[in-house]
C-alpha cells in the first residue's frame, strides 16, 4: 500500500485556444489534504476531471491507486468522492430522496442516507425539495452526495465558490471534521487563498496549466525569500517623486488602488529607512498597513496577477 | 426610445447568433411547408377511394350511371372515374373505385383505405358515410353532385350513415391517440428529460457513480412505459365509457403491440438526445420527429387521402405501424398471429436505434 493515492504525470489536454493543463506532474499520498490553487481558468477544473475520469488526458497518465480508468473504471468509481463545479440536482426532489437515488448507485441503504444528513447538518432540510435550497445548503448536499461511499480519495471542485463568508464556513466545517478522522485523501479546487490555508497541509498553485509552486504553506512562504509586507498611500497625487527603492526592496506602485507597498525582510528594521525615504522626497503618509506575506502575495510575485482576478488580465506593476 | 431598441437588438442578435434557434424556427417550418406543399398541391387532386360492392340483382347498372354521368372510367386494377372533358378541379376531385365484397368493403371502410362504400341495391344505390367524419361527408357531397344528372332520372342514391360500432369515426381515432400517447410520451417525456439532465450537468455527475449506464437508460423506458399504460387505460376507459368504444381483438396482442411501440420510441428517444446540450435545439429535434408522424401516420385521418406515391414512405413509419395494427386489434379483432409481424418490426427498430444512440452518446 506505498503506491500514491493519485499520481499524475506529464499530462497534457489542449483545447482549441487553450492550453488547459500543459505537463503537469502530481503526486498525491494516501491521507493528504491538497489544495489546487489558482485563479479562473488555471487549468484546476479540467485537471480534476482527468483525475476524476471524467476528461480524457492528451497526453500523460493518471493512476489512481496505482490503477488506469481504462483498467478499473468501476472500481475506481467505488472509491471516490466527487464534487463538481456545478451540479444542479432534481429541482423537484427533497435533499433526502437525492440521497437516497445517489446511495442507490453504491448499493447503500437508508442508513447511510441519515448519517450523512447529519454529517453535512441538513437534517431539518430532509424534506426540502434541492430547489428551495440555499446556495450553502446545496453545496453541503453535493458534498453529501460524494461523501455517501465513504471515500478513499475526495475531489472536490470549488466546493465553496460563490458563497456567503457563513455559508463557507459551514462546507468548512465539514470538512475539518472529516480531516480529524483521517481516513481519506482529499483534493480541491480553489481560488480563495484561505481555504487552502485553512483545510489543506499541501497546496499546489496552479496558473495557465502549469504548476508554478508546491508544498506546505509555511514551506511556500519561506521560500519566497522576504518575510513581510509594508503596503502605504500618499498625500497628494504623483508616484513619480518616489525612488524606485527602499534599500534592496524594490517599491510597487499599484495605480488600481493608488497604493505603494514593499516586500520586506524584516519590518521592524526596514520601517524607519522607510520613514526616512518618505521624508527626504517630501511625502507625507495617508494610510499605513504591514502583515506577513500570504500565498496571495507570492502568487501575485509569481505570476504578476491576483488571484482573483482572470487569466488574461494583469496588474500594472 | 434608445433601451427599447438596444433591448429589441440584443434580442433579434441573441436569435442569430444561435445557429441552432435560427434553424428550427426559420429552416424547419420552411422544410415542413415544403414537403406538405408538395404532398398536398403537386398532383392538383384528391382521389377519394369508394369500395363499390355490386348487387345480386342491381336495378341500375351503376357502371353506366357513373358513364352518363360523364364520369369515365380509366382501366386498371382500381379503376380511376374523373370528370371528362374539364380539366380535373381540387373542388370536385376524382373517385379511385374498387370493386369489392360487403365484408371487404367495410374492412376498407375501418382501416380507412375508403372513405365511402356504395351498395346496388334494388331501390338504388346506397351510400354509407359516417356522418360525423367531415371529410366523409365531404366526398359523399362531391360523389352525389356527380351522379346528380343520372341519378335523378335514372334511379336514386341514398346517403346512408354508418353509425355502428367499428365503423365510426371515433373507431378509427382511440386507437390512433393511444399509439400517438405512446411516441409523446417516449419522446417528450426520456428525450427532455434525458437532455435537460445534461444541461444541468447532472447527468455527468450519475456516471461518475457506479451506476451502470444501461440501468440508466432502462429505467427511462421501464418508467415511461408505466405511465403511458396508465394513460392509454384512462384513455381508453373514458372512450369506452363516452362512446362505447370497445376491443375486439385480443388483450395479449394488444399488450405485445403496446410493449413494442415503447421499445420503438424509447430507442428514437435516446437517439435523439444523444448529443445536444441546447434546449431549445432539443426542442426542434424532437418536433422534427414527432411532427411528421403526427402527420403523416393517419392519427386524425386516414392516409389513404394523401397522394398515392406518398403512402409507401408513410407505411413503414413506426406510428404509422402502430396505429394501423392497433387499430385492427380494436376493431378488426385481430389477435396475436396478425399482429406479431408489426410488434417485431417496432421492437427491432427500437433496439437499433437505441444501440446507436448509446454509440455516439454524450455523457459527459
Amino acid at each position: 500500500m506505498n503506491s500514491p493515492a493519485i499520481s499524475v504525470q506529464r499530462v497534457r489536454k489542449y483545447f482549441k485556444d487553450v492550453k488547459a493543463v500543459d505537463g503537469v506532474d502530481l503526486t498525491i499520498r494516501p491521507g493528504e489534504y491538497v489544495a489546487l490553487l489558482g485563479p479562473n481558468g488555471a487549468g484546476k477544473t479540467t485537471l480534476v476531471e482527468m483525475i476524476e475520469g471524467i476528461q480524457r488526458p492528451d497526453d500523460g497518465e493518471i493512476l489512481i491507486n496505482g490503477k488506469s480508468w481504462k483498467q478499473a473504471e468501476q472500481e475506481l468509481r467505488r472509491i471516490l468522492g466527487i464534487s463538481l463545479q456545478e451540479t444542479y440536482f432534481i429541482d423537484k426532489l427533497t435533499t433526502q430522496e437525492t440521497l437516497t437515488l445517489f446511495a442507490s448507485f453504491y448499493g447503500l441503504g437508508p442508513g447511510r442516507v441519515v448519517e450523512i444528513l447529519r454529517l453535512i447538518g441538513l437534517e431539518d432540510k430532509r424534506k426540502t425539495y434541492v430547489v428551495n435550497l440555499s446556495g450553502g445548503q446545496r453545496q453541503r448536499l453535493a458534498l453529501g452526495v460524494a461523501l455517501l461511499n465513504d471515500p478513499k480519495i475526495l475531489l472536490l471542485d470549488e466546493p465553496t465558490t460563490g458563497l456567503d463568508p457563513t455559508a463557507r464556513r459551514e462546507v468548512w466545517d465539514i470538512l475539518v471534521h472529516l480531516k480529524k478522522e483521517r481516513t481519506q485523501t482529499m483534493v480541491l479546487t480553489t481560488h480563495y487563498m484561505e481555504e487552502a490555508s485553512f483545510l489543506c497541509d499541501r497546496i499546489v498553485i496552479m496558473d495557465r496549466g502549469r504548476v508554478l509552486a508546491d508544498g506546505t504553506l509555511d514551506a511556500l512562504l519561506s521560500v519566497h525569500r522576504k518575510g513581510e509586507i509594508i503596503e502605504f498611500s500618499l498625500e497628494g497625487k504623483g508616484s513619480a517623486t518616489m525612488p524606485p527603492f527602499l534599500g534592496p526592496y524594490p517599491l510597487v506602485y499599484d495605480e488600481h488602488t493608488e497604493r505603494w507597498r514593499v516586500e520586506v525582510e524584516d519590518t521592524a528594521r526596514d520601517l524607519p529607512r522607510l520613514m526616512d525615504l518618505l521624508k527626504q522626497n517630501g511625502r507625507i503618509l495617508a494610510s499605513f498597513e504591514c502583515r506577513k506575506t500570504t500565498l496571495e502575495d507570492l502568487f501575485l510575485s509569481m505570476t504578476g496577477r491576483k488571484l482573483d482576478q482572470d487569466t488574461s488580465a494583469t496588474v500594472t506593476t | 426610445m434608445r433601451t427599447l431598441f438596444q433591448l429589441m437588438v440584443v434580442q433579434f442578435k441573441e436569435f442569430v447568433r444561435e445557429p441552432g434557434i435560427l434553424f428550427w424556427s426559420l429552416g424547419f417550418p420552411a422544410i415542413m411547408a415544403w414537403i406538405l406543399g408538395i404532398a398536398f398541391t403537386k398532383q392538383g387532386e384528391i382521389v377519394r377511394n369508394v369500395a363499390l360492392v355490386r348487387g345480386e340483382r342491381p336495378a341500375h347498372e351503376i357502371r353506366q350511371m357513373l358513364e352518363e354521368a360523364s364520369l369515365v372510367d380509366s382501366a386498371g386494377p382500381h379503376r380511376v372515374f374523373r370528370s371528362a372533358g374539364e380539366p380535373a378541379s381540387a373542388a370536385s376531385g376524382s373517385f379511385r373505385i374498387a370493386e369489392t365484397t360487403w365484408e371487404e368493403a367495410i374492412v376498407r371502410v375501418q382501416r380507412g383505405q375508403a372513405i365511402l362504400l356504395m351498395h346496388e341495391r334494388p331501390d338504388g344505390v346506397h351510400v354509407y358515410f359516417d356522418p360525423v367524419n367531415p371529410e366523409a361527408e365531404l366526398a359523399y357531397l362531391h360523389l352525389a353532385a356527380l351522379l346528380d344528372t343520372s341519378a335523378r332520372r335514372t334511379g336514386t342514391v341514398i346517403a346512408e350513415p354508418l353509425s355502428e360500432r367499428g365503423m365510426r369515426y371515433i373507431d378509427f381515432l382511440v386507437p390512433g391517440l393511444i399509439a400517438m400517447g405512446i411516441m409523446m410520451s417516449a419522446m417528450w417525456g426520456i428525450s427532455y428529460s434525458l437532455i435537460e439532465k445534461r444541461i444541468k450537468k447532472l447527468l455527468r455527475r450519475m456516471v461518475a457513480t457506479p451506476m451502470r449506464k444501461s440501468v440508466f437508460l432502462l429505467s427511462h423506458f421501464l418508467s415511461r412505459t408505466i405511465l403511458s399504460g396508465i394513460e392509454s387505460v384512462l384513455l381508453f376507459v373514458f372512450a369506452w365509457w363516452y362512446f362505447d368504444v370497445t376491443i375486439e381483438g385480443s388483450l395479449a396482442a394488444l399488450a405485445l403491440l403496446f410493449v413494442s411501440g415503447n421499445m420503438a420510441f424509447t430507442g428514437m428517444a435516446v437517439l435523439v438526445s444523444s448529443r445536444t446540450r441546447n434546449a431549445e435545439v432539443g426542442n426542434g429535434l424532437i418536433n422534427a420527429v414527432v411532427l411528421p408522424m403526427m402527420i403523416g401516420s393517419g392519427i386524425f385521418f386516414s392516409y389513404h387521402n394523401f397522394p398515392e406515391w406518398l403512402v409507401p414512405y408513410i407505411e413503414p413509419l413506426p406510428l404509422t405501424m402502430l396505429a394501423d395494427s392497433m387499430r385492427m386489434v380494436f376493431i378488426e379483432g385481430a389477435g396475436i398471429a396478425a399482429v406479431w409481424m408489426h410488434a417485431l418490426v417496432l421492437a427491432a427498430i427500437g433496439a437499433v436505434l437505441f444501440v446507436l444512440g448509446q454509440r455516439m452518446y454524450r455523457w459527459y
